[in-house]
C-alpha cells in the first residue's frame, strides 16, 4: 500500500510529466489529474507542476485558478489534504488565496536558469518532514516571475509563524522579500516554492553534486515526506 | 454599444522592474526629461447595450477580483466611453 500523489496538467503545463516521475521514484503511485476535470480522483495529495498555464495570460496562475479542478484542490487543501504547489503551481496557490503574497518580474528582469541552494527553515510541514530545519539543499531553479513580494505585514506574521519554509542562500536570484523561495500555511499542509524539487529527485538529471556531475537528489525528500506522512496517517 | 477602459498599475510601494528598464531605456536613447516611468495594464472591455450603474458594478467588481491581484495591482481607473471615441 502506498499514496496517491495526483498532478494536475493544465494548458502550458510544462514539468507534469517530471513531478509523476518523481512521485514513482519517490515509491507513490502517480496519478495524472486534468485542469477540466473536478474529480481529485481519491488521490491523497496533490502536486501543481511548473510551466505556464494558460500562457501566463492576465498574470502568472490568474486563469489556471478558475479551472474547475481548482475548486476540488482549494476544497480538499482546506481540509488538510497535502498540496505542494511548484513555480508556475505556487503562482496559482497565490491567486487562489491558498498562500498570501504574489510572485512578480525578477528584479533583473531576465529569465533565470541555475541550480539554487535553499535552506529548510521549517521540516514539520507534509513535504519537508524527512528534512531538518537548517538542511542547505540544491534543486534547479527556473523562472521569469520569481520575485516573491508581499506588504511587510504578512511577511513579519510568515516569519513569526515559521511560515517561512525555504530560503535562498548565498544569492538571492530574483528580488524576493527576505530571500523568501517557499512557504506554507498554517497549518503545514500547503507548501509553494519557486525552485523545482522534482528536477532534482534521479541520479543522473539532477543538479551537481559533491558524488559529480548531475547527480543531485536532494528534491526528493519532498515527495518521500508527503508519502511517509500519509501512510502514518492512513 | 459602449466600452469601458480598466487601467491597472503595480501598487505603488511595489517595485516595478519593467517600468524601471522602460525608464532606463528612455533615458539611454535621449529622451531627456523624463524622470522614471510605470507600467501597467489598460483593458477595453466593450458592453452589450446600456451602461447601468448594475454594469458599472459588475465592471468593478471583475476589476478587482480577475483583472487585478490587490497583493500587488491597484486599479486606479474605471471609465465608460462611447465606442466612435475610442
Amino acid at each position: 500500500m502506498t499514496a496517491r500523489i495526483g498532478v494536475v496538467t493544465f494548458p502550458g503545463t510544462l514539468d507534469d510529466r517530471d513531478a509523476l516521475r518523481a512521485v514513482r521514484i519517490a515509491g507513490g503511485d502517480a496519478v495524472p489529474l486534468w485542469h477540466a476535470d473536478s474529480s481529485l480522483q481519491d488521490v491523497d495529495a496533490v502536486v501543481l507542476p511548473g510551466g505556464f498555464a494558460y500562457g501566463d495570460y492576465l498574470r502568472a496562475g490568474a486563469i489556471a485558478r478558475f479551472s474547475p479542478i481548482m475548486d476540488a484542490v482549494v476544497d480538499a487543501a482546506n481540509g488538510g489534504m497535502p498540496v505542494l504547489g511548484i513555480c508556475n503551481g505556487f503562482q496559482v496557490l497565490t491567486e487562489v488565496h491558498l498562500l498570501p503574497g504574489s510572485m512578480i518580474k525578477n528584479e533583473h528582469l531576465h529569465f533565470i536558469c541555475r541550480d539554487q541552494t535553499l535552506r529548510v527553515e521549517n521540516a514539520e510541514t507534509a513535504w519537508t518532514s524527512e528534512y531538518r530545519e537548517g538542511d542547505e539543499i540544491t534543486v534547479p531553479l527556473k523562472n521569469q516571475d520569481g520575485q516573491y513580494v508581499a506588504d511587510e505585514r504578512t511577511l513579519d506574521e510568515l516569519e513569526g509563524e515559521g511560515r517561512v519554509a525555504f530560503r535562498y542562500v548565498g544569492f538571492n536570484p530574483n528580488g524576493s522579500r527576505r530571500d523568501i523561495a517557499g512557504i506554507t500555511n498554517a497549518r503545514g499542509n500547503v507548501v509553494g516554492l519557486m525552485p523545482h524539487p522534482e528536477h532534482a529527485t534521479e541520479p543522473g538529471f539532477g543538479p551537481d553534486s559533491v558524488e559529480g556531475g548531475r547527480t543531485g537528489t536532494d528534491g526528493l525528500a519532498f515527495f518521500t515526506s508527503a508519502i511517509k506522512g500519509l501512510l502514518a496517517n492512513a | 454599444m459602449a466600452t469601458i477602459l480598466v487601467h491597472v498599475m503595480p501598487k505603488p510601494e511595489i517595485l516595478d522592474p519593467q517600468g524601471k528598464a522602460v525608464g532606463s531605456a528612455l533615458a539611454r536613447l535621449g529622451f531627456a526629461g523624463i524622470e522614471s516611468a510605470r507600467q501597467g495594464k489598460r483593458f477595453e472591455l466593450t458592453i452589450d447595450g446600456e451602461v447601468s450603474d448594475a454594469v458599472l458594478e459588475r465592471v468593478r467588481e471583475a476589476a478587482t477580483a480577475v483583472l487585478s491581484n490587490p497583493v500587488i495591482e491597484d486599479v486606479v481607473e474605471v471609465t465608460v466611453v462611447e465606442e466612435a471615441a475610442l
